[in-house]
């Protein structure tokens, strides 16, 4: 309760949590036992119980405003001065709502409790002193300082600090998909031996808290502190696999679990339009006010007129009539009464409804599904549907988005000379076509899982479980370059294994670095993970009649892979045979041998030599590709344990490292090491890899002929790793162990301790070469780029990789165009900090004096703008910050390198704020997740790098392509549904009670109601609410297919066009209007007839639900059977509840006495020439407008509603007309057609682009102003700014 | 979910859920709407001409008897002293006024939809039963029970205040008046008279019993079961006046029927002559500002006479024929522009 007490008690401090072993006070009473104060690990999620869900849930349903509302008008009712109708009946709209709303409550909650209950009964392992043993117990029996034992597949109950693991390494592998979606095995590691009964140490680490990869704490026995991190602690939810067991102490349970505090709600955004909706809300209060007040005055004026008491007043029980002013005050009161739906208190509840059947929709979207992840799309949040149809910045990251990230070995050079693995760039190509090939055919006969080449593909298809481990056969098929394995194998022949000579050594050093040094987990052993397994015999048997033929057919298209077709045949018999067999087998174990697609010899021998196949499991697909790349060239990584590593030789030796110490990667040093001990040589050998910006300063030998290859890479779009070795001393090695070990077992600062230890040992390095990854880009991204800048969305790329890669997939995928005049924002390392900052202002003040210039003209260069991280760092500090906002608006294009997560999520902010945009952020992997919950709207991907991003997002979908019919498609009707839905609830509700308030000015504003009550609340509730719901849902102004391509349509949702302010107001002007003809006609009609007050309000009533009707049917742009059928059955309610109500309500219902109006109102012709005249009167300007603006001023979605409705080959036609006529229109504003640019270079001379003929020479076109007037000016706008001119522009 | 061999997560392909039910995509343009209001109007004007024909048929006549004019005959009957005061009000018919005549009682600035008023009864107690007698509803207030704290039924405001003028009618035949039937049978709704209300059982044979240890209103003169003395059946909650009054008339303008004239000589109507009104005035309205008239009126399947609906209808359809044309106007310009710039 106290927990500054409970320190001050324990004398500790506050930060740590102190755990010591149960087993000593196992018989002891609770009140001894030292973790009494810590959770138990019985988790309960409910909220009632039996007893207290009443109370405790009508005190949570009133703290909504709305709920007050409703009580307070229910409450005046009971005043009988003031009520407008029977206060028991006032009281139904309240109940129905809280008792709904209290069902759905409960229902929730009783789910909650059963999960719990089965949770906690869960069977688990504890330590018992007496039975000196595991005894089975219960999840929840589980304490603080508990011996828990895990078995092989068992799911983890609380979060245990591993001390035990069967393994003789002390490993044990753990899957974490419960989690956090990921699939890949994650290795724990026991730190300190250990028994139960004679654990004495005592366990110090962290408060509990939710970051699920940090943890820290120290083990404290007889003054030795052994510290540990995350790497020890096995996790609550998570599943152990491939190892038989594994024991530990319980250090955080229950509640204090970290999944359990990851378990957060779903979070709620409020989207755009619903707080704007709010607003218009106020004015609906303020209009109520507005009424009140006139029926008040109104009241008052009207007793004022009469000189003596009419025989129709009624006393008060003195027989006293009320003073006028006192009449005037409850008369206003009465009024909120009677008026009080104008206030669309249910609008809330109906906007629920609509976003989750538009949610619905979205996710049912067979475009948005992925066949090779078998996953939808997913709305996470469930209430900004909308948001996404008024998206105008796009933040996005590169890798794993707008890429695949699935990398292919591209090219390595090795002591300056360059491989440039041409076969495999082909290689990668086929395989390509061969995937694209089968989607198309395969898939669509729904025979997609009889492919072996498909394998990965087809365990996902079938399990349902997200990709894993990155060994796609693009990572795997990599075929070597002819000259290295050439040299390869010479040197290999002059040496003897492990002595190579000097010279060429360096060859298999790299190679040997490829396969060692990284994280990548070798799983030979794969029956723990049996949980995916081929489908039975039944399926098997259809795939194997099918397969045959299919293949056949798939060569016949491709005679390139007719070589192939051996090589698969055989590899799909082998499926076969697995498959037949009866008791069912793992795909894993499958050979498919990479390199059999070779003909080489060696490499076949080679690869083919082991008996057992591995496979691997890479946290990054970069490694899983190096590692695949070494293993093509004969260096086949072959077992990796905490203590040692195997790597088979090209000639057949395995040379088994001892590895003394991993350096992880983090993104401060961009690298990581690990030292080995040599088996023969005993030398310590460090290998490092890492960014050559993290590498190249800390080598011994500046590489330029490397360094220039790396350049080369970049400029091609790869991504490149350097790799380097170097030999350190046994002194050096143990003096740095010592640094090492305490930094380890630090618990303040633990983080830059151990990244200095790392840097310390990270110098001095010897290049060994480098290596130059592709990363494909997804397929249809230059489309997807371009038609969201069509829509007018401006497009960010935030990356983390280094400026010369993400200018050139800038160039590939259209964010930046050849044409576009592109601003380089980039301040070299070498500067100052002072310097660097004065540079950077510069240039911004200068770009920003120069961009005018370019808007002026009629024609209008489109601008980019590329940034640095380092640089971007200085422009988000707060002084040049308007000035960077300032630059961005001008931009169509900014693409920012070098960010860290932060500054991506500051990027995202800032404009956001500043330029109060609708922001979307998309990213796949953790260093997005900052972005991801900045933006209005958080997409993520579910991709290659687990499922952080897609844990924070908003929407989860699985290519970046999927993101143009989200926003366009979906986005685009969401927001139109849902803002015509929302203005059309305004004025219904406006239209339906003033026609109350208009009758108020013939019944002395008394108060008196035309319609009874009950009609009042069926209206609401029957007759003309599903109608706006299903409006909400599924109206469809233009179809997708014409919104796909005709992306500027989206415009209209950026700028609010569906519902501006405007709109609101000439919706409530309509209302009143159409309320007056509702209520005039009728009345101008039956005036001065000896008509009664409910058979005047009867054709009032009908009439006002034809105009709301059929307002809509005008309003609704296309009808569907759905529309059919809800429209025309709510008047057939309607009539049916009426008519069955009037014959059955004798008096039911005092004062008001419906009985028989309807049946009496119907049986009179009057009744109906009433009802059309009103109806159409009331619709005539609505209709007419709509009308001609359909004429004279068709918007744009008009016209693109009569494409959608030409047949298809017209539509086509018109398509293209249109798209040619926006070209032109577009020209003369912009630079971006390659027709404009013809035009605007004739047209401003002034202006010439200097277009540099090899772009990957060039960091950027650069542009040169020929007439520019001055100098000054040119050199500080050069967009290429070398540090020279920099330097130049600092010191004007 | 099953795990059956096509268990996958993918999205349902059918029209429905990839929203693409085959819909049908009105677009509003002049094209079709032209046709739409030519038709809208002529029917407009077909029914607006059928209805004014219709109403022009109607003859009514408006007799204001509230007195307020010296010149009035009712004139002495709007001072308080006046007790049984009869006035009567001549007039002429100079053709047949066609049958079957219908005899209204009309009041002014009388708001019988006042809230507290409309409240102000007990439906209980009107349906007949006999607990309410002694135990009227509270929303009679202040008519529930009178000074000496007996019930009153019908309790209530509206039956209290119920419109106590009566009328006769005389044809004055060679300076004899011949007494025009007044048909009170059958004006009251038929659902009112047979299912609403309902009078109390008899007691010992007697009706008045059955209201015994009840007061009349208090502004009444005779107790609710002698209301028509003249026709036994015609009395307690069933008097068709009575009915009449207590359906709430919905404005502050409004008539209410007294009776028919559809038997006997007048069958075919009123024929030309002079008539003479004699009525016995008792029911104030001037002290609210309100007055009092008698209407008489044929009334066809349109009901009373009103001018209104037809010509609205004949406005409404003739705007419909005009925005047809402008429409034609727009669109055959447009049409003309559309064609030069797209084609």
């Amino acid at each position: 309760f106290f927990p500054w007490l409970v320190c001050r008690w324990r004398g500790g401090d506050c930060w740590c949590r102190t755990v010591v072993s149960n087993l000593p006070y196992e018989d002891q009473r609770p009140r001894n036992q030292p973790n009494r104060r810590y959770a138990g690990n019985a988790v309960k999620t409910n909220k009632y119980t039996l007893w207290s869900f009443l109370p405790i849930n009508l005190c949570e349903q009133f703290r909504r405003l709305a709920n007050i509302y409703f009580v307070g008008i229910a409450a005046l009712n009971f005043i009988p001065e003031v009520n407008a109708f029977q206060p028991q009946v006032a009281l139904i709209p309240i109940c129905v709502i809280l008792t709904l709303t209290a069902i759905k409550d409960a229902w929730e909650d009783f789910r909650r409790y059963q999960s719990d209950r089965e949770l906690n009964g869960t069977p688990c392992l504890v330590y018992s002193r007496s039975q000196h043993g595991f005894v089975e117990r219960r999840w929840k029996d589980i304490q603080v300082g508990d011996f828990v034992q895990v078995l092989a597949n068992d799911i983890i109950p609380a979060d245990i600090l591993l001390l035990h693991a069967s393994d003789p390494n002390g490993v044990c592998h753990m899957e974490t998909a419960n989690l956090d979606g990921e699939t890949n095995l994650k290795q724990r590691r026991v730190k300190s031996p250990f028994d139960p009964l004679s654990f004495n140490a005592t366990v110090i680490c962290e408060k509990p808290n939710n970051n699920l990869n940090h943890f820290k704490g120290f083990l404290e026995k007889d003054q030795i502190k052994i510290g540990f991190g995350i790497e020890s602690l096995l996790l609550r939810g998570c599943t152990v696999r491939n190892t038989a067991a594994a024991s530990g102490i319980v250090v955080y349970a229950g509640h204090d679990t970290k999944s359990m505090l990851n378990n957060n709600r779903p979070r709620y955004k409020r989207s755009r339009v619903e707080s704007k909706m709010n607003k218009e809300v106020l004015c609906c209060v303020f209009l109520l006010f507005c009424m009140c007040l006139i029926g008040a005055v109104g009241h008052v004026i009207w007793l004022k007129t009469f000189s003596s008491v009419p025989i129709y007043f009624i006393p008060d029980s003195d027989g006293n009539e009320t003073p006028s002013v006192v009449a005037g005050v409850y008369r206003f009161l009465t009024m909120i009464i009677l008026l009080q739906v104008i206030i669309p208190i249910s609008l809330y509840l109906s906007i629920e409804l609509v976003k989750m059947g538009q949610v619905f929709f979205i996710t049912q979207d067979i475009d948005l599904y992925d066949k090779e992840k078998d996953m939808r799309m997913q709305c996470r949040a469930l209430n900004i549907t909308e948001d996404l149809g008024q998206i105008q910045y796009v933040f996005s990251d590169k890798t794993g988005t707008l890429t695949e990230n699935k990398m292919v070995f591209r090219r390595c050079t090795i002591m300056g000379t360059e491989y440039p693995h041409t076969e495999n760039g082909e290689s990668g190509k086929w395989v390509g076509q061969l995937w694209s090939h089968q989607d198309t055919t395969v898939g669509r006969d729904n025979i997609l899982p009889a492919l072996p080449m498909d394998r990965h593909r087809h365990r996902d298809s079938t399990a349902g479980i997200p990709s894993l481990a990155f060994s796609s056969p693009l990572e795997r098929e990599v075929i070597p370059d002819q000259n290295l394995l050439w040299s390869v194998k010479e040197v290999e022949r002059r040496g003897v294994a492990g002595h190579w000579g000097l010279q060429g050594a360096t060859h298999l050093e790299f190679f040997l670095a490829l396969a060692i040094c990284n994280t990548v987990v070798v799983s030979t052993e794969t029956a723990q993970r049996q949980r995916v397994r081929v489908r039975g015999p039944h399926n098997s048997s259809r795939s194997r009649g099918l397969l045959p033929e299919c293949m056949e057919g798939l060569f016949a298209q491709f005679p390139c892979l007719r070589q192939l077709s051996s090589c698969l045949k055989s590899v799909s018999c082998r499926r076969h045979s697995l498959s037949e067999d009866p008791v069912q087998s793992t795909l894993y174990d499958i050979p498919t041998s990479s390199s059999s697609v070779v003909s080489e010899d060696e490499v076949q021998a080679s690869s083919l030599a082991g008996p057992k196949e591995v496979h691997y499991e890479a946290q990054s697909p970069d490694e899983a590709a190096l590692v695949h790349a070494a293993k093509a060239y004969g260096f086949t990584l072959l077992e990796r344990t905490p203590s040692h590593v195997s790597v088979r030789l090209p000639s057949g030796t395995t040379l088994t490292y001892e590895v003394l110490d991993v350096l992880t990667f983090d993104s401060v040093r961009s690298r990581m090491s690990i030292i080995v001990r040599h088996p023969h040589t005993k030398e310590i050998i460090l290998y490092t890899k890492g960014a050559d910006s993290g590498i190249m300063e800390r080598l011994r030998v500046i590489a330029n002929k490397t360094q220039k290859h790396l350049d080369m890479y970049a400029n091609d779009g790869l991504r490149t790793l350097c790799f380097t070795r170097k030999v350190v001393s046994e002194k050096n090695y143990y003096d740095w162990l010592v640094l090492r070990q305490g930094a380890m077992a630090a618990i303040d600062r633990k983080d830059e301790l151990v990244r200095k230890t790392a840097a310390d040992m990270e110098t001095n390095l010897t290049l060994l070469g480098a290596t130059g990854i592709e990363d494909r880009l997804q397929e249809n991204v230059p489309e997807t780029i371009q038609a969201l800048r069509e829509a007018g969305i401006q497009v960010c790329v935030l990356t983390g990789d280094k400026l010369e890669t993400a200018v050139n997939i800038a160039y590939s995928c259209k964010l930046l165009d050849q044409q576009d005049l592109v601003f380089t924002f980039n301040t070299e390392n070498t500067f100052s900090p002072a310097l660097r900052r004065e540079v950077c202002k510069n240039m911004l003040s200068g770009t920003l004096a120069q961009l005018p210039l370019y808007d002026t003209q009629e024609a209008k260069v489109s601008v980019g703008l590329v940034i640095d991280g380092r640089t971007l760092g200085l422009l988000l500090d707060s002084d040049l910050q308007e000035g960077f906002v300032q630059l961005c608006t001008h931009c169509r294009a900014i693409l920012c390198c070098r960010t860290t997560p932060l500054q991506k999520s500051r990027v995202v902010t800032l404009l956001r704020s500043k330029l109060g945009v609708m922001t979307l952020a998309i990213g796949d992997g953790a260093n997005d997740v900052n972005m991801i919950q900045a933006a209005d709207v958080g997409v993520g991907i579910s991709g290659q790098e687990g499922m952080q991003a897609v844990m924070a997002s908003d929407f989860a979908i699985s290519r970046f392509k999927h993101l143009k019919k989200l926003l366009l498609v979906h986005g685009h009707w969401c927001y139109n549904r849902l803002a015509n839905m929302i203005i059309y609830f305004f004025y219904k509700n406006v239209a339906y009670v003033n026609l109350l308030f208009w009758y108020q000015f013939f019944c002395g504003f008394s108060g008196t109601a035309m319609i009874d009550y009950w009609f009042m609340i069926f209206f609401n509730l029957f007759f003309t609410s599903a109608p706006p719901i299903m409006f909400g849902i599924m109206d469809r102004e233009v179809s997708a297919a014409v919104l796909l391509q005709l992306p500027e349509l989206y415009r209209r949702g950026q700028h609010e066009g569906g519902y501006r302010r405007s709109t609101f107001w000439i919706a409530i002007a309509d209302a009143f209007y159409q309320s007056l003809v509702c209520f005039f006609v009728p009345y101008w009609t039956y005036k001065g007839s000896d008509i009664d007050i409910f058979t005047l309000g009867t054709p009032m009533n009908t009439a006002s639900l034809f105009t709301i009707i059929f307002h809509l049917a005008i309003e609704i742009k296309s009808w569907t059977v759905v529309h059919w059928v809800i429209m025309v059955g709510s008047v057939v309610v309607y009539f049916v509840v009426t008519l069955a109500f009037c014959a059955m309500c004798v008096s039911c219902n005092p004062p008001s006495d419906p009985y028989w109006t309807m049946q009496e109102q119907m049986s009179d012709p009057m009744f109906y020439l009433v009802c059309i005249l009103t109806t159409v009167v009331a619709l005539l300007p609505r209709y007419t407008l709509h009308a001609l603006r359909g004429t004279l001023v068709p918007s744009d979605h008009l016209r693109a509603r009569q494409i959608d409705n030409m047949p298809p080959h017209h539509r086509d036609l018109w398509l293209q007309e249109w798209k040619k006529l926006k070209d032109l229109c577009a020209s003369y504003p912009s630079l971006s057609s390659s027709t404009a640019q013809r035009y605007s270079t004739a047209q401003s001379p002034s202006l010439t682009l200097v277009q540099d003929p090899s772009p990957a020479l060039a960091q950027s076109p650069s542009l040169t102003p020929v007439q520019d007037p001055s100098p000054s000016l040119v050199q500080s706008l050069n967009p290429k700014l070398a540090p020279n001119q920099g330097l130049n522009s600092a010191a004007l | 979910m099953k795990a059956g061999p096509s268990r996958t997560n993918r999205p349902d392909n059918t029209a429905f859920t990839q929203q693409r039910l085959p819909a049908w995509q009105p677009i509003l343009s002049a094209g079709i709407v032209i046709p739409g209001f030519t038709l809208i109007g002529l029917a407009f004007i077909g029914v607006g001409v059928a209805l004014f024909v219709t109403s022009q048929k109607i003859t009514d006549l408006e007799i204001d008897y509230t007195g307020v004019a010296a010149t009035s005959p009712c004139f002495k009957c709007t001072s308080f002293a006046a007790e049984n005061c009869m006035c009567q009000m001549e007039f002429t018919l100079t053709t047949l006024f066609e049958g079957p005549v219908f005899f209204y009682y009309g009041l002014t600035s009388y708001y019988q939809n006042f809230r507290t008023y409309g409240v102000s009864k007990d439906g209980y107690q009107l349906s007949g039963d006999t607990y309410y007698f002694n135990n009227p509803q509270d929303s009679c207030a202040p008519y529930q029970y009178d000074s000496n704290n007996n019930p009153i039924v019908p309790c209530g405001s509206i039956a209290n205040s119920m419109f106590s003028d009566t009328f006769q009618l005389y044809q004055v035949v060679n300076g004899m008046k011949k007494q025009v039937p007044l048909d009170g049978k059958g004006i009251a709704w038929w659902t009112d008279y047979n299912i609403k209300y309902s009078n109390p059982a008899l007691v010992n044979g007697s009706f008045a019993n059955a209201f015994s240890g009840t007061v009349k209103p208090v502004n009444w003169s005779k107790p609710v079961y002698e209301l028509d003395p003249t026709d036994q059946a015609n009395n307690g909650f069933l008097n068709q006046n009575f009915l009449v009054w207590m359906r709430q008339a919905a404005l502050p303008k409004f008539q209410k029927l007294y009776g028919r004239i559809a038997e006997g000589d007048y069958a075919q109507g009123l024929p030309a002559g002079n008539y003479t009104l004699l009525i016995n005035y008792s029911y104030p309205v001037i002290s609210f500002g309100g007055t009092k008239k008698v209407v008489l009126s044929n009334v066809s399947w349109m009901g009373g006479k009103n001018q209104f609906l037809g010509i609205a209808y004949l406005v409404i359809g003739s705007l419909c024929i005009v925005m047809a044309m402008v429409m034609l106007i727009i669109y055959a310009k447009y049409k003309f522009t559309d064609d030069d710039e797209d084609m």
